[in-house]
């Protein structure tokens, strides 16, 4: 972080900030100059949206926190009290809640590009491992977040959530009662809830400046997954991005604030407008729309894991669910060490290119599968469904390592552009 | 570092190992197990308080309660259900093979001795911990005449046993006991 080769500044001011604290160079050659693949699409937007609704988050929830009470007796009503009394504590508290949801839209985006395009490979690994540690902390976050109304699906879903760490032999217990600090979901739990959410954000911009800060190092990949090899691959960042980046985030920000505006409710469930009644549980609980893939996931081991023809059961059906549930996540996590295919991006690995997008499909599949109640065709659909998310990591992507053909190549990114545009002309 | 300092480091024994590694190893030692004890604190600060645990007993007046109803308590912040059990339904706990249960209990140690007809137990489903239906006489009641847990399907039957679903275990029994013929105390 030294300040290098600096070159000197011609406003005085900023010339005696810099000398100092050479911030200015810095963000001139990280934002400014910064080369960068001049054959970026659309996708490549939505790390600068999902930053945008970082910031979002951050700023409607400390106002939140203002007027939001922290007890169970009083929370329900002050969130109500935000709806009804304070000024534009409606327009504040309807942010937030799409927020959340519009942030893991742009999030997954950027994680489904990532996979199609190899941004995972060899040398961004640490790269992507960063960004599934903040997928983990949001989705801590946004969970936590969900509870502070203290509706019925705030209290139920966080009962649920919890319980899950049940499953964990011998000290399971142990670690709810931990978690809950109590002997059920109650204010202690609605106390260290709120802190942890406020916390978490920072948490994540903190690994988000890791993340950014590896990305620097590497430079970005791009849709042809070849790296840039020299100035005629690249654009200065500014303004060639930050203008296309800025038409990306006023496109989303529309979208987001007619949800915000038109559709307040739409992603939400009404049962969290009753409050929360320890006493009785909703017929159908859903969690969020964000984790029902893998809320499916957790649903679909119906059955003990066990030696066959014998009594002994190894993993409960309960331990089960929660060991896949976490287990697709951890494999997020690996992915850059199990996909050893040569090259990254899916548009010239022909194979890779249809599996990832089945996979794709699939995700959708669970989550439909996720809000449904578990009875009928849905349970061996989402079983189905779970197989598949683990066999692409775990048989197909292996297999194509060693099996599948690659396309060729062309030589740079510039010839990629180049051959498009001719081929079209 | 002086010149002593790294003759002290290169003339160690003959297996190569100084008396600042073994400094070093000692003060990491000491370090870790100070911030380890120190960690506790926070850590334990997350357990049931003093107060939170000190709510930990109800007692119940079993007088009102009609053979046939239940009622529904808290005690620790979770319902608790206790249920004057039908004759019927004592006589159908009872006639069930265990070797057909997941979670093998006879219902005579499900309830005190003399005392069948109370069924008490904590209502709170042993899958993910929702409330199980079945308290009222409208409600769902599962396939085996007790309570339903509608979050994923668990059938418990007439002694709060599990018999269908996913619920790894039965209903839990708190430890109560009868101050007299019509009034308990759980916890
Ligand atoms: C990663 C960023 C964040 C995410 C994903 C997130 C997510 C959520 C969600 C899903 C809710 C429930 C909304 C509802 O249904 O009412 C919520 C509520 C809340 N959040 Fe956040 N949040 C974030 C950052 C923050 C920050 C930095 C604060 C600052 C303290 C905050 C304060 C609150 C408060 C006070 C509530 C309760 C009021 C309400 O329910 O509207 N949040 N959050
Ligand atoms: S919580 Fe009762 S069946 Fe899952």
């Amino acid at each position: 972080m030294g300040s290098g080769n600096r070159k000197k500044l011609d406003n005085p001011a900023l010339e005696w900030l810099d000398s100092r604290l050479p911030i200015v160079s810095m963000i001139q050659k990280e934002y400014g100059v910064f080369p960068t693949p001049k054959n970026f699409n659309y996708f490549w937007n939505f790390g600068a949206i999902a930053m945008v609704m970082l910031v979002t988050m951050i700023i409607t929830g400390i106002v939140l926190a203002m007027n939001y009470a922290t007890t169970a007796s009083d929370a329900f009503d002050s969130v109500e009290r935000i709806m009804r009394d304070v000024n534009h504590g409606w327009l504040l508290r309807y942010l937030h809640s799409n927020g959340a949801s519009f942030f893991f839209i742009a999030v997954y985006i950027h994680m489904f590009r990532g996979m199609y395009y190899g941004s995972y490979k060899q040398p961004r690994e640490l790269l992507w491992m960063m960004g599934v540690l903040i997928f983990l902390l949001m989705m801590a976050t946004a969970f936590m977040g969900y509870v502070l109304p203290w509706g019925q699906m705030s209290f139920w879903g966080a009962t649920v959530i919890t319980n899950l760490f049940s499953a964990i032999p011998l000290v399971g217990d142990s670690i709810v009662t931990l978690l809950w600090g109590g002997f059920s979901v109650d204010n202690p739990t609605l106390n260290r809830f709120f802190a942890l959410h406020y916390l978490f954000p920072f948490l994540i911009v903190a690994v988000v400046f890791l993340h950014v800060w590896a990305l620097h190092v590497t430079g970005s990949n791009n849709p042809s997954g070849i790296e840039a090899k020299g100035k005629q691959d690249t654009l200065p960042f500014h303004p060639y991005y930050t203008m296309k980046d800025a038409f990306g985030i006023v496109v989303f920000l529309v979208i987001y604030a007619t949800f915000v505006f038109f559709l307040p409710n739409a992603l939400g469930h009404a049962d969290n407008y009753i409050p929360a009644n320890p006493l009785v549980t909703p017929a159908h609980i859903v969690p969020e729309w964000y984790f029902l893939p893998f809320y499916a996931i957790l649903r679909a081991i119906t059955f003990d894991i066990g030696i066959p023809f014998t009594d002994i059961v190894l993993i409960p059906a309960k331990l089960g669910g929660v060991l896949a549930m976490f287990g697709s996540i951890a494999l997020l996590f690996v992915l850059p060490f199990l996909d050893k295919h040569p090259v990254r991006s899916s548009r010239y690995r022909p194979w890779y290119k249809w599996f990832f997008i089945a996979f794709t499909v699939n995700a959708f599949i669970l989550g439909v599968c996720g809000g449904k109640p578990a009875e009928g065709i849905w349970v061996p659909l989402a079983q189905a469904s779970t197989l598949y998310y683990f066999a692409f990591f775990m048989v197909i992507i292996p297999f194509l390592n060693k099996k599948e053909p690659v396309l060729e190549l062309p030589g740079s990114i510039s010839e990629s552009v180049l051959n498009k545009k001719g081929a079209k002309a | 570092m002086s010149e002593d300092d790294t003759k002290d480091n290169k003339q160690g024994h003959e297996d190569g190992e100084t008396r600042r590694d073994f400094l070093y190893l000692t003060a990491a030692a000491f370090g870790a197990v100070g911030a380890a004890s120190f960690a506790w604190p926070l850590i334990d600060q997350m357990n049931p308080a003093a107060d939170t645990l000190a709510l930990s007993s109800t007692e119940v007046d079993l007088a009102p309660i009609e053979e046939g109803q239940s009622i529904t308590v808290m005690w620790r912040g979770k319902p608790v259900f206790v249920r004057h059990r039908t004759a019927k339904e004592i006589e159908e706990a009872k006639a069930v093979d265990l070797t057909v249960l997941r979670d093998k209990q006879a219902d005579s140690d499900r309830v005190q001795e003399g005392k069948e007809k109370w069924l008490v137990m904590v209502g709170i489903c042993t899958h993910l911990g929702c409330v199980p239906a079945g308290q009222k006489d409208t409600d769902v009641k599962g396939d085996y005449d007790g309570w339903f847990c509608p979050c994923h399907g668990s059938h418990y039957d007439s002694s709060g046993r599990i018999r269908k679903g996913p619920a790894p275990t039965n209903l839990e029994i708190p430890e109560y006991t009868f101050l007299s013929d019509t009034l308990i105390k759980i916890g």
